[in-house]
């Protein structure tokens, strides 16, 4: 919290002009404040001489002081009672504006005291006679549910929120309408909307009256209904189509998604769809001449919708060429709708822009451009010729760039089209030196081992690369041992050598486990059989399919219905950024009803056949071999593993072992653990820069949510190259911290993306003490290389739910546990009485289980349970008046034991819990 | 729905702060200001999500409005209630900037409460605000006033309020068409198309319903079969088209979509004073008011010859204004010399370019301009990435071929006619982006 101190004299001064008989000066004053509050100045201390001006005639000071009170009620509840019967007073006025300011005024002021006086003046307001008075108290029936929602319900403020969708006044039914679907969203089984043919025609008469905002409320509430048949989709559709002429951009997507949605239950057959889809088009394109942060939200759109429906824009190419002017972000989601609607009837056109793109300034924007110009050469077979040479051609620009970009996609033009453009080959290895992403270099090697019979050199280029095998990543490891073991199948006699080399680089000198198996696969493989050798290494490899980056259908019909949001604009679902229970809920396309071909309306264009996605490591007998590194499924204690197997399946066992060599993060002098290492939620620390890992960023906090400890990791792509395959892996640690489950990175992580993750953790893995006791080793994979990076997680995510300890045993225990065990020490400037301090800490599950008072002090006694089972118990001492604490810590020993250094943790415990 | 609004300046300090919702708190002030405002690098997103709060920006000269939520809000409509946010500020005090904002903050405070509840925005229509929000303090109002000004703000007609009276029934129409072309240097049309506004000024008296007219095709043909005869049409006009193929066209909230949707005709309750009545796109049988022919020679490696010749095609008796050729000229030019037949040429070395301006040129003429450009020998592999050759000028005619054929205005309570009313029309066509790739 940012705050600045407002010296004492200033605030003195404002306290004499508050207080002062001239209004104007009073006025003056208030002004003062609320800028002062605005810069983020502690400006609570005046809060009885604001609340005294509140009772005034003049609109404008009135709505002053409501700003204040808003800021500081919190803060000062007791105080803020003052400001209650002002309020009530007021929704009494004569004047419908100030009635509608009081109810408004109220519902944002979170203070229970406040909120019980509420109730009445509320309930007049929703059955006020001027409609300004009831469509500000139905926003306030949502506002009084986000405080306190039984209250809501108990009140029956839903039924009157439910009268007023057919209220008189369009307003009043778009406010209701956005209330109560704010509402129904946190309770998803509740049909509170209770929508149905009835209620869906008034919503659609308000339609057509309210303001445009009132508009967005109804549409995006429409869209959740489902029609029981076509002819109400029909019917509806017919209604909506309208607003797809409104000149608010949020209007028109807003109906698009109910088109898009309902017109899932039209038959194909019907003329009416095929009208539907024509009106569809140019709204759509008419978005892009908005402002351009619309224009974003708008072609984020386009690419679900098209992906969806790709009849709709088929034609409609030109409009997303991009312009010199525009930002890069419009720039790079034009061009990937370019890619998904290329096709024959547009290619020249298609290619002569990319070539252009290609040319520009922003290196993103090149770089997404080559790609490009492969991936039409991949989904037009006529064009492939063209695109090569283009391709050609680029390379001979020897922008470093460019060239590797263009080398990654040829070779998969290579493997959509083998044994066809193998004459450009020379020209690529003109420039091999040039290669330093691996990525590049990768591909590269895949295409000398490919055509190795073709090359005459391929064991001198091969060499060239063995040289420095261990300082390259993974990805290029792999494809360099898979490229010379080709290359020793086709032209055994000259390369044995060689292949010995690298085979025993991977094997004996090599701590990565997929190229350690990798290689000892290929040995035995070799040594036993090389006919068999020969079927599996050069296997025909099955042709990889034209449409990339496709989102996974599931996903892409929810996507659809969040049409105009941001799930569509993130293009993940809202539980992957929304808390709590908002979102949770599941969208789906309705089925299509009443048609009789519905087997061949799933076809669809183009969507009959699940397209695979381009695997980033060229050679599929590679992600063969690739072993899941999921995360062990038994919860007893594994046996001791000591060291390195050979081989084997401990892959953490030596990575993590060498990890102990290498600078550990600064420890705290005491040995104890810093308090702060409780992680603000806003900003979570780097535990993995990118420097480090080959590009890939990672960043995190812990949580403990419902119960489970959550381990929020944020994975940012930093590298230039896409990520897979992402693994996740802890070593042994203080209280078994383990992943429950694999580490769900679903899509691949293109360069510059940044993914949030939530891994759930359990308490039931091997232990072993750290130092500090609260590390966390962890092990990150992907299909570049696998990282290790340690972290410290605050203890108090340890503490469960059930750890409030019985009186009794409380006693006993206190008196049982030897005086060594106990530690005192003191927390400064704390600014809580004992009761605000006790209710903070059992948020994080610290139980107070007595409290008594001696000569002035408050003594809170408190238990703790950690996961393993460990009590901890504590005295808080409390003198009103002294901001510092004192609290000593007794430690009783559960039964897990291990040589756990518990007073230090509860340090962290009682700091980090007055953090929060 | 928007759980805070926050206006900073280009210094990443907060000069306007209102939280609506409790899941925001004040380190998203700060948490913007960090990962947006002082970022190291280029924005390249309008949304940004920092630790699962997702910020939404957009800049007018050098403030930065941002708009934070935690919830999967309607994206589309934060960002257009932004805009409309900027409209608001700049109908009341002029300007964005920060001293503008700094002494207004009291009323800025007050319109933020008035227009979003609880994250909701409500009606914005400055129309409708001016009439109980002001900068001079609050007028005390008769009870009558009050509920007129309710009425308004939640009616169905929240852009007019009643009984506004005219001496002189006034309207004025401007047909504003902004045309864009991507030319290829072989003279092939990219791509081009019109995006046109229709802007209305009224002064009108009453509630006045209005109607509007124009050539759209789909409104004349369906005119001709219904019993007109096709000849009166073709040969009525006399050059030119008859009528024209509208892409798209969105309308002013004030226009009668269902009716639109239905009949295709466009009727309204104007707003007082001046509105957009509606935008709308063209890309069939647009006329080009200039062509422009680029002729790149690179001489050696230190020499370019460039040579462009510019035609005018419309009708000669019409005069195109504010004619202005920016040709971008290599990072490393050292020097230039320029000739032109008409109008004055200047190299702009900060701009990269030779601008070259005319002030008036007439339908069919030709100009032309030549420039010998010497560079610096220098070891960039890098080729020159030739950015295209843009252009800027103004035409008083719409080059859609757009034509307003009638505003009608119906006012049956007051006693004037729609003979009364005064009608101006005027047409303007200036460039967009109209660039030709050399």
């Amino acid at each position: 919290m940012l705050c600045f101190h407002v010296c004492a004299g200033e605030i003195f001064e404002l306290k004499a002009e508050l207080n002062s008989d001239k209004k104007e000066k009073k006025k003056e004053a208030v002004k003062k404040v609320i800028a002062s509050m605005t810069v983020g100045k502690d400006v609570s201390a005046l809060f009885p001489d604001v609340v005294n001006c509140m009772q005034t005639d003049n609109l404008e000071l009135k709505k002053l002081v409501y700003l204040y009170l808003m800021n500081y009620a919190k803060s000062q509840p007791d105080m803020a009672i003052m400001a209650v019967n002002t309020f009530v007073k007021d929704c009494e006025d004569p004047n419908p504006l100030i009635r509608a300011l009081a109810v408004r005024t109220m519902g944002c002021i979170r203070v229970d005291k406040i909120t019980e006086y509420l109730c009445e003046p509320l309930r007049k307001c929703l059955k006020d006679e001027d409609p300004y008075v009831r469509k500000t108290a139905a926003v306030c029936v949502a506002k009084l549910h986000d405080i306190n929602a039984q209250l809501v319900e108990d009140q029956g403020f839903l039924d009157t929120l439910k009268d007023l969708i057919s209220d008189s006044n369009p307003m009043v039914v778009a406010n209701a309408v956005a209330a109560l679907s704010e509402i129904a969203e946190s309770h998803p089984n509740s049909n509170l909307l209770d929508l149905n043919p009835q209620s869906i025609n008034k919503l659609l008469t308000a339609l057509n009256e309210c303001t445009e905002w009132g508009q967005i409320f109804i549409l995006d509430c429409l869209a959740n209904y489902a029609p029981r048949d076509d002819r109400e989709s029909q019917s509806i559709c017919e209604r909506v189509t309208p607003r797809l002429s409104h000149a608010n951009s949020a209007v028109v997507l807003s109906a698009v998604k109910v088109l898009m949605k309902f017109m899932e239950m039209l038959p194909k057959d019907l003329d009416y769809y095929g009208t539907l889809l024509k009106k569809l088009a140019p709204p759509l394109v008419t978005l892009l001449s908005a402002e351009p942060e619309l224009q974003y939200v708008a072609l984020r759109n386009i690419n679900l919708i098209v992906q969806k429906r790709p009849e709709i824009l088929k034609h409609e190419m030109k409009v997303f060429f991009v312009k010199y002017n525009d930002p890069i972000y419009v720039k790079l989601e034009k061009l990937d709708i370019m890619i998904r609607l290329a096709s024959q009837a547009n290619i020249a056109q298609v290619l002569a822009e990319l070539k252009e793109y290609a040319t520009e300034v922003d290196v993103d924007f090149v770089r997404k451009a080559v790609r490009a110009i492969g991936r039409c050469a991949i989904k037009v077979e006529q064009s492939a010729e063209r695109c090569v040479s283009t391709l050609l051609d680029l390379i001979q620009t020897k922008v470093n760039y460019v060239v590797q970009e263009a080398i990654v996609v040829i070779k998969d033009i290579f493997r959509k089209y083998p044994n066809k453009y193998e004459s450009v080959i020379a020209t690529l290895c003109e420039n091999l030196d040039s290669l330093d992403e691996p990525e590049a270099r990768a591909a590269m090697i895949w295409i000398v081992g490919e055509y190795a019979e073709r090359i005459d050199n391929a064991d001198e280029l091969l060499e060239s690369f063995l040289e420095g095998f261990h300082d390259e990543s993974t990805q290029v490891q792999l494809q360099l041992l898979t490229a010379i073991v080709k290359l020793f199948l086709k032209k055994p006699t000259e390369t044995q050598e060689l292949v010995q080399q690298v085979l025993s680089l991977a094997t004996q000198d090599s701590d990565n486990p997929d190229l350690r198996d990798r290689g000892y696969i290929y040995w035995r493989l070799l040594s036993t059989d090389p006919v068999a050798a020969k079927e599996v290494v050069l296997a025909e490899k099955p042709l990889i399919s034209e449409e990339t980056d496709l989102i996974e259908p599931t996903l892409l019909e929810e996507l659809i219905c969040h049409i105009g949001t941001l799930a569509s604009v993130y293009h993940k679902p809202p539980s992957a950024f929304v808390e709590g229970s908002r979102g949770v809920m599941h969208k789906r396309l309705p089925a299509r009803t009443g048609s009789p071909d519905v087997g061949t309306i799933a076809g669809g264009s183009g969507t009959e056949t699940a397209p695979s996605i381009i695997p980033s490591q060229g050679d599929l007998l590679g992600d063969l071999l690739n072993l899941d590194l999921a995360p062990p499924t038994t919860t007893g204690p594994p046996p001791p593993t000591s060291g390195m197997q050979m081989g084997g399946m401990d892959l953490l066992g030596g990575g993590l072992d060498s990890l102990v060599g290498s600078p550990m993060p600064p420890r705290h002098a005491s040995g104890l653990v810093p308090w702060h290492s409780s992680v603000d939620d806003l900003c979570p620390q780097v535990w993995l820069p990118a420097m480090k890992a080959k590009g890939l960023e990672i960043s995190g906090t812990f949580a403990r949510r419902a119960g489970v400890i959550q381990m929020e990791l944020t994975l940012t792509n930093k590298a230039m190259s896409v990520m897979t395959d992402f693994a996740i892996q802890f070593n042994r640690n203080s209280f078994g911290l383990a992943p429950a489950g694999p580490l769900q990175v679903l899509s691949p992580l293109s360069p510059n993306q940044t993914i949030e993750v939530s891994l759930p953790l359990s308490t039931v893995g091997p232990v072993m003490k750290m130092e500090p006791l609260n590390n966390l080793q962890v092990a990150v994979k992907n299909n570049i290389d696998v990282f290790y990076f340690s972290c410290q997680y605050p203890i108090s995510m340890l503490f469960v739910e059930d750890g409030k300890m019985e009186r009794q045993v409380f006693l006993a225990t206190w008196k049982d546990i030897p005086n060594e065990n106990e530690s005192q020490f003191q927390i400064k400037d704390c600014h809580l009485n004992s009761d605000a301090a006790s209710n903070k800490l059992q948020a994080s599950n610290i139980f107070t289980i007595a409290k008594r008072t001696v000569e002035g002090q408050d003594m809170l006694y408190m238990s703790i349970k950690l996961s393993n089972g460990i009590w901890v118990l504590a005295e808080l001492r409390v003198q009103t008046g002294n901001p510092n604490y004192t609290v000593s810590t007794e430690d009783g020993w559960g039964t897990t034991g291990g040589a756990v250094d518990s007073p230090s943790c509860v340090y962290v415990v009682c700091g980090s819990c007055y953090e929060v | 729905m928007i759980g805070g609004l926050f206006i900073y300046n280009h210094k990443g300090e907060v000069l306007i702060s209102r939280v609506y919702r409790d899941d925001i708190g004040r380190n998203a002030v700060d948490a913007f200001r960090v990962n947006v405002i002082h970022a190291r690098q280029q924005v390249r997103s309008p949304v940004t999500n920092i630790a699962r709060t997702s910020f939404f920006h957009v800049k007018r000269s050098n403030i930065w409005l941002a708009a934070v939520t935690k919830q999967n809000v309607n994206a589309a409509m934060v960002f257009e209630f932004l805009y409309k946010m900027c409209d608001v500020m700049t109908a009341y005090f002029g300007k964005i900037s920060e001293e503008n904002i700094k002494n207004n903050f009291v009323l800025i405070y007050e319109l933020l409460d008035e227009i979003l509840d609880f994250g909701y925005p409500q009606n914005s229509e400055t129309g409708a605000l001016k009439t109980f929000i002001t900068q001079t303090g609050i007028k005390s109002q008769s009870k009558e006033e009050q509920s007129q000004i309710t009425s308004q703000v939640t009616g169905q007609i929240g852009w007019r309020r009643e009984g506004i009276k005219y001496r002189r029934n006034e309207l004025f129409l401007d047909v504003l068409e902004s045309v864009n072309l991507l030319m290829s240097p072989q003279g092939q049309v990219l791509s081009a198309h019109v995006s046109g506004r229709v802007v209305m000024k009224s002064y009108l008296s009453g509630m006045p319903e209005c109607k509007f007219g124009m050539n759209d095709k789909i409104v004349i043909d369906k005119q001709g079969k219904g019993g007109a005869t096709d000849e009166a049409g073709k040969s009525g006009g006399g050059g030119g088209k008859q009528s024209i193929a509208i892409d798209d066209c969105t309308f002013h909230q004030c226009v009668r979509l269902s009716k639109f949707d239905a009949e295709r005709s466009i009727s309204f309750i104007p707003p007082d004073g001046e509105c957009e009545l509606m935008r709308y796109r063209t890309t069939k049988d647009i006329i080009l008011p200039f062509r422009v022919i680029p002729l790149v020679r690179e001489v050696g490696r230190t020499k370019l010859e460039v040579k462009v010749v510019i035609k005018s095609n419309f009708k000669p008796s019409l005069l195109a204004q504010k004619i202005e050729v920016r040709i971008p000229t290599p990072l490393n030019t050292s020097g230039v010399q320029v000739i032109c037949m008409k109008g004055k040429a200047k190299y702009k070395a900060s701009e990269n370019a030779i601008v070259w301006k005319i002030k008036r040129m007439a339908g069919m003429k030709e100009s032309q301009i030549s420039a010998e450009i010497e560079l610096l020998p220098t070891n960039d592999k890098k080729k020159w990435a030739r950015p295209p050759i843009s252009m800027n000028f103004e035409v008083p005619f719409a080059p859609s071929g757009l034509k307003v054929r009638y505003l009608k205005v119906f006012e049956p309570k007051l006693n004037y006619s729609d003979h009364d009313v005064i009608k101006w029309v005027r047409y303007i066509g200036r460039s967009g982006i109209y660039e030709t790739r050399c």
